[in-house]
């Protein structure tokens, strides 16, 4: 039996998660900081608009 | 006279309490683990580059079982993890409960999805290396059915956590989950002593040596190690991004987000 193929799909299937495990919270970051410069954004405008 | 003598009786408090103390501020962790991360990640890259190019290029093929040895050095150090990872997670979420520790629980539900990439990797890894060497993909047997049911329970305590509102809440339930799911460590380990299983005995023991040729057991060591960089550096990651996230309204957030649009 040829055994490479399992190898690579061994290996592959590793990279894949260990990637995407790696890679989620650099979006959930992104996200986060994208809301909360949306509320500070919102905070200081409903600040001007009230005097 | 007497004020000397009260600085002087004053008790001094051991380096690693105040850097503890230290770690249970949010902005002080913050800042401190995003120093520190860049540097897991470089270790793990240079430990996993070397580790395979060993395992992968200059290791010779087993005698028995040819070259889909190999698969060993992704999925053992994943199988370590995966009870290492759990086990951190219980003591973590043990912390969390009784000291009600809030950094704690940040660190145990962080642990959590890592800890569920490292039990299917494991999962998958093996059933690829079951194939041509046992000649199945899967069987119902004592080690690989308690490592499935690791699976579950990482599973049940991320959803747990994402099933309740509240996240201190949350994260308590889930941390109770994980200090009872612990119960499943020692039948996975000793599943191949206790039961008469199709999966290998341990070739490597911390007081029993290893009954593996160096230049095998080498790369295997070197990958062990790196696969602790990247959960370490994944972990500390995602405490972040929890941190940002649960203290959306706190003013070190806000400064935070408001130097970064400067």
């Amino acid at each position: 039996m040829n055994h490479t193929p399992f190898i690579w799909a061994a290996y592959t299937v590793g990279t894949i998660v260990f990637l995407w495990c790696a890679l989620a919270p650099l979006a959930r970051k992104k996200t986060a900081f994208r809301d909360i410069r949306r509320l500070i954004q919102l905070e200081e405008r409903s600040g001007d608009s009230n005097p | 006279m007497n004020t000397n003598i009260a600085v002087k009786d004053k008790p001094r408090k051991n380096a690693l309490v105040m850097f503890i103390h230290k770690m249970g501020s949010p902005p002080w962790f913050y800042d401190f683990t995003g120093k520190l991360i860049p540097w897991f990640w470089l270790i793990f890259g240079v430990l996993t580059a070397w580790g395979l190019y060993l395992g992968l290029v200059k290791a010779p093929a087993d005698y028995l079982q040819g070259e889909s040895f190999r698969i060993m050095y992704i999925h053992v150090p994943s199988a370590w993890m995966s009870m290492l990872i759990y086990s951190s997670m219980a003591v973590m979420g043990f912390i969390a409960l009784v000291w009600r520790v809030r950094m704690m629980e940040i660190l145990a539900m962080s642990s959590a999805p890592v800890g569920a990439a490292f039990t299917l990797v494991a999962l998958v890894t093996g059933s690829l290396w079951g194939r041509p060497t046992w000649g199945t993909y899967w069987v119902w047997d004592a080690r690989l059915t308690s490592e499935l049911v690791l699976l579950f329970l990482y599973l049940g305590v991320m959803g747990l956590h994402n099933a309740i509102d509240e996240p201190r809440k949350a994260a308590r339930a889930a941390c109770l989950l994980a200090l009872v799911g612990a119960v499943n460590l020692p039948i996975i380990h000793y599943s191949v002593k206790w039961w008469n299983t199709l999966h290998q005995g341990s070739s490597i023991s911390i007081t029993g040596g290893s009954n593996i040729d160096p230049s095998m057991l080498w790369p295997l060591l070197i990958m062990a190690i790196a696969v602790k960089f990247y959960y370490v550096a994944n972990l500390l990651t995602r405490a972040r991004v929890r941190l940002l996230e649960q203290d959306l309204r706190k003013g070190w957030v806000r400064n935070l987000v408001r130097e970064r649009i400067k």
